[in-house]
């Protein structure tokens, strides 16, 4: 690719030729986390502690210091995240190649079928159907799953009941399917966790966990905004923060969708 | 008889809110024997181990028979009024606002005669119940009521001035998740609160007892996760000058100490709810509480935690826990001195094991929730400062005088 193509892009996003999506929900201490039996280790909620600001602490600045768990807001899995990819090679957010922070995706919409049923699963034959309407999954494309969970007020979208969550996910069949017959590079969800709420009772539990990850691929969660993107053809930048050994990390997703 | 109190009306915002004055301070170390007994709601006085005589006010030696053995023990409360008087310009400030205000002379039956502030029912050659009361420097002041009750008895203007009785205040329990938080609410709003706050953190997610806090007249349901510093903030922006007490109903129990426990993620958690969340909610409603402490029948009057009593003495199978009540109980006594210049009572409630999931396997006896909540209310109607609720508590309170080392060792099992 000649440098010229590089600088054309860069032109096109100045120009708006080529918008740039915002994917990602506001870091803030009141976005729902992901919730745990009480007895297990807990995802430390987001912290903001002012520093100083422009006052006595320190007259001319305003700075905080921020405190989060890695998975917390609109964040990024990596493989290492989950017992099936703990042992796979640069498995960790700041090991992983950098060329795996962009890529394309096929966004299904299911939004409709999420409406109905909050417990909704995306299927092999629902993906199937897209494909025979927007061609067959390239390799190493995120698939993220429109919902419109992210327009929901935060109860309905944590959506919590005395069984558990229940939010729209991926059942064990399709992940596996898109992993080992499409070599998706990630999935991507609006909801906390690429999983469905009810994912513990799958078999196995945690489908989309188990088989992106134990075949070193991605998950992206608490998206938004993807009712703005195409079907197929919009760019996803993911770049998690470098943190040592990480599992995930909060970060902008952004998708870069061209206008014309 | 005495009026009942009106529900006070809203403020004129054309007037400047009264500043809190306090009445005087200065107290010998000895006379401090009354304000220890005060806090906790006892009645005591010097007896000579020597000969028996009672004495008022703080000696260092017997008036009748010189020994210097005197100690402070729990005293008989009845006495009888002698004389009274109106003090109707006073010139301490703090008097002189409140003017005009009355003062007696009471016989006790076991001999002293005690200088005492009146309930406006007591009358002259009648018998009277006395107590010892924190007046609003935080001292202990002698107090006289009539000996059975009378009509709207806790209504008593200077009486108000000793308490920080609920009614027709405004308080905020700061979370309602809890069955304790809930409890309080609802003794709280019986005990005649007009309004009581409530804090639900994180309200995405459902809780047990929602539907008690939610849609209920006079409670209202308000968002507050008090380790975060921005939300008490905000929430004090809202209400803060609302609060009139404030109930820190804080709740984060989570067994085992040090070796047992892998990392500090759980202890930096009870650390963030108990300790941080308790400086945010200062630095958030203490400085508007402080300021309001003079402010009309509804003026700010109390702040109170609720503690374990092993913030007193570690109990190694929820050790860190106890180090984060510890922290906690520290930091309250810096905050009682904080607020005393507007008058506030601080309270800490020590209990032993909650009856709640946290102390499931932990044997009986357990505290009910209720019992607490009940607490509360019974130490703001009587202006104490240090509550123990249940056997639990007063044990260890009791061990921990007697030998501390030997409570450390019985802890430890």
């Amino acid at each position: 690719m000649q440098s010229k193509n590089l600088l054309e892009l860069a032109g096109a996003i100045s120009s708006g030729v080529v918008r740039v999506v915002d994917l990602t929900f506001t870091l803030s201490p009141d976005f729902p986390v992901i919730v745990l039996p009480p007895e297990f280790g807990q995802a430390a909620p987001v912290r903001i502690q002012e520093i100083s600001r422009y006052d006595g602490r320190g007259p001319a600045w305003y700075w905080n210091n921020v405190t989060f768990g890695e998975h917390t807001g609109t964040h990024f899995d990596a493989p290492i995240h989950w017992f099936t990819g703990k042992n796979l090679p640069n498995n960790a957010v700041d090991t992983m190649p950098t060329k795996d922070m962009i890529a394309p995706a096929c966004v299904i919409d299911c939004s409709a079928q999420a409406a109905q049923d909050p417990d909704f699963v995306l299927t092999v034959p629902i993906v199937e159907a897209w494909e025979a309407q927007h061609g067959r999954i390239p390799e190493r494309n995120w698939v993220l799953l429109r919902t419109d969970w992210s327009k929901k007020g935060w109860r309905d979208y944590s959506n919590l009941r005395d069984d558990g969550a229940h939010t729209p996910g991926p059942n064990p069949a399709v992940m596996k399917w898109l992993v080992e017959e499409r070599g998706v590079i990630g999935f991507g969800t609006e909801t906390i966790g690429t999983d469905a709420g009810q994912a513990g009772h799958f078999e196995p539990p945690y489908p989309a966990h188990h088989f992106l990850h134990g075949a070193g691929r991605y998950g992206l969660q608490c998206l938004c905004n993807l009712d703005q993107l195409p079907a197929t053809g919009a760019v996803i930048v993911a770049s998690p923060l470098k943190i040592q050994n990480g599992s995930g990390s909060p970060l902008r997703v952004i998708a870069l969708v061209s206008s014309t | 008889m005495i009026d009942p109190i009106n529900p006070p009306g809203r403020k004129n915002p054309l007037l400047r809110t009264r500043l809190p004055a306090s009445p005087p301070r200065p107290r010998s170390r000895t006379s401090h024997g009354f304000t220890r007994a005060a806090a906790e709601g006892r009645f005591v006085l010097q007896r000579c181990e020597a000969c028996g005589v009672f004495a008022y006010p703080a000696r260092e030696a017997c008036p009748s028979c010189l020994s210097p053995d005197l100690v402070f023990v729990d005293a008989p409360r009845r006495g009888t009024l002698l004389a009274e008087t109106t003090a109707r310009v006073p010139s301490d400030v703090y008097f002189r606002e409140r003017a005009p205000w009355r003062i007696g002379l009471v016989k006790m039956d076991c001999g002293p005669t005690i200088v005492t502030h009146l309930h406006a029912d007591c009358v002259e050659g009648a018998a009277v119940r006395m107590s010892f009361q924190l007046d609003k420097s935080g001292q202990a002041v002698a107090f006289a009521r009539p000996e059975g009750e009378t009509p709207n008895m806790a209504d008593d203007r200077q009486w108000r001035e000793m308490t920080a009785d609920p009614k027709f205040r405004r308080a905020l329990v700061t979370n309602g998740r809890s069955v304790v938080g809930q409890e309080a609410v609802a003794a709280l709003k019986a005990a005649g609160a007009k309004t009581v706050f409530v804090g639900v953190s994180e309200p995405w997610r459902p809780f047990a007892g929602e539907e008690l806090l939610r849609g209920q007249q006079g409670i209202e349901v308000v968002t507050l996760d008090a380790a975060d510093e921005k939300s008490a903030v905000d929430l004090a922006a809202d209400i803060g000058g609302k609060v009139d007490i404030l109930v820190n109903t804080t709740e984060y129990v989570r067994p085992g100490g040090l070796l047992d426990r892998r990392g500090t993620s759980i202890a930096r958690d009870e650390v963030d709810q108990a300790y941080l969340g308790f400086i945010n909610l200062a630095q958030a409603f203490g400085p508007a509480m402080r300021m309001r402490g003079a402010d009309g029948i509804n003026n700010s009057v109390a702040w109170v935690n609720v503690l374990s009593v092993y913030a007193l003495a570690n109990w190694p199978a929820f050790g860190a826990y106890s180090a984060s009540q510890a922290a906690c109980l520290s930091l309250s006594h810096c905050l009682r001195a904080e607020l005393r210049p507007g008058g506030i009572k601080l309270m800490n409630l020590f209990t032993g094991p909650v009856d709640t999931e946290w102390f499931q396997t932990v044997p009986p006896p357990k505290v009910a929730p209720r019992a607490i909540a009940q607490a509360i209310v019974s130490g703001l109607r009587g202006g104490l400062e240090e509550i123990y609720v249940g056997d639990v508590a007063e044990e260890i309170r009791q061990r921990l005088a007697a030998n501390p080392k030997a409570l450390e060792r019985e802890l430890d099992r």
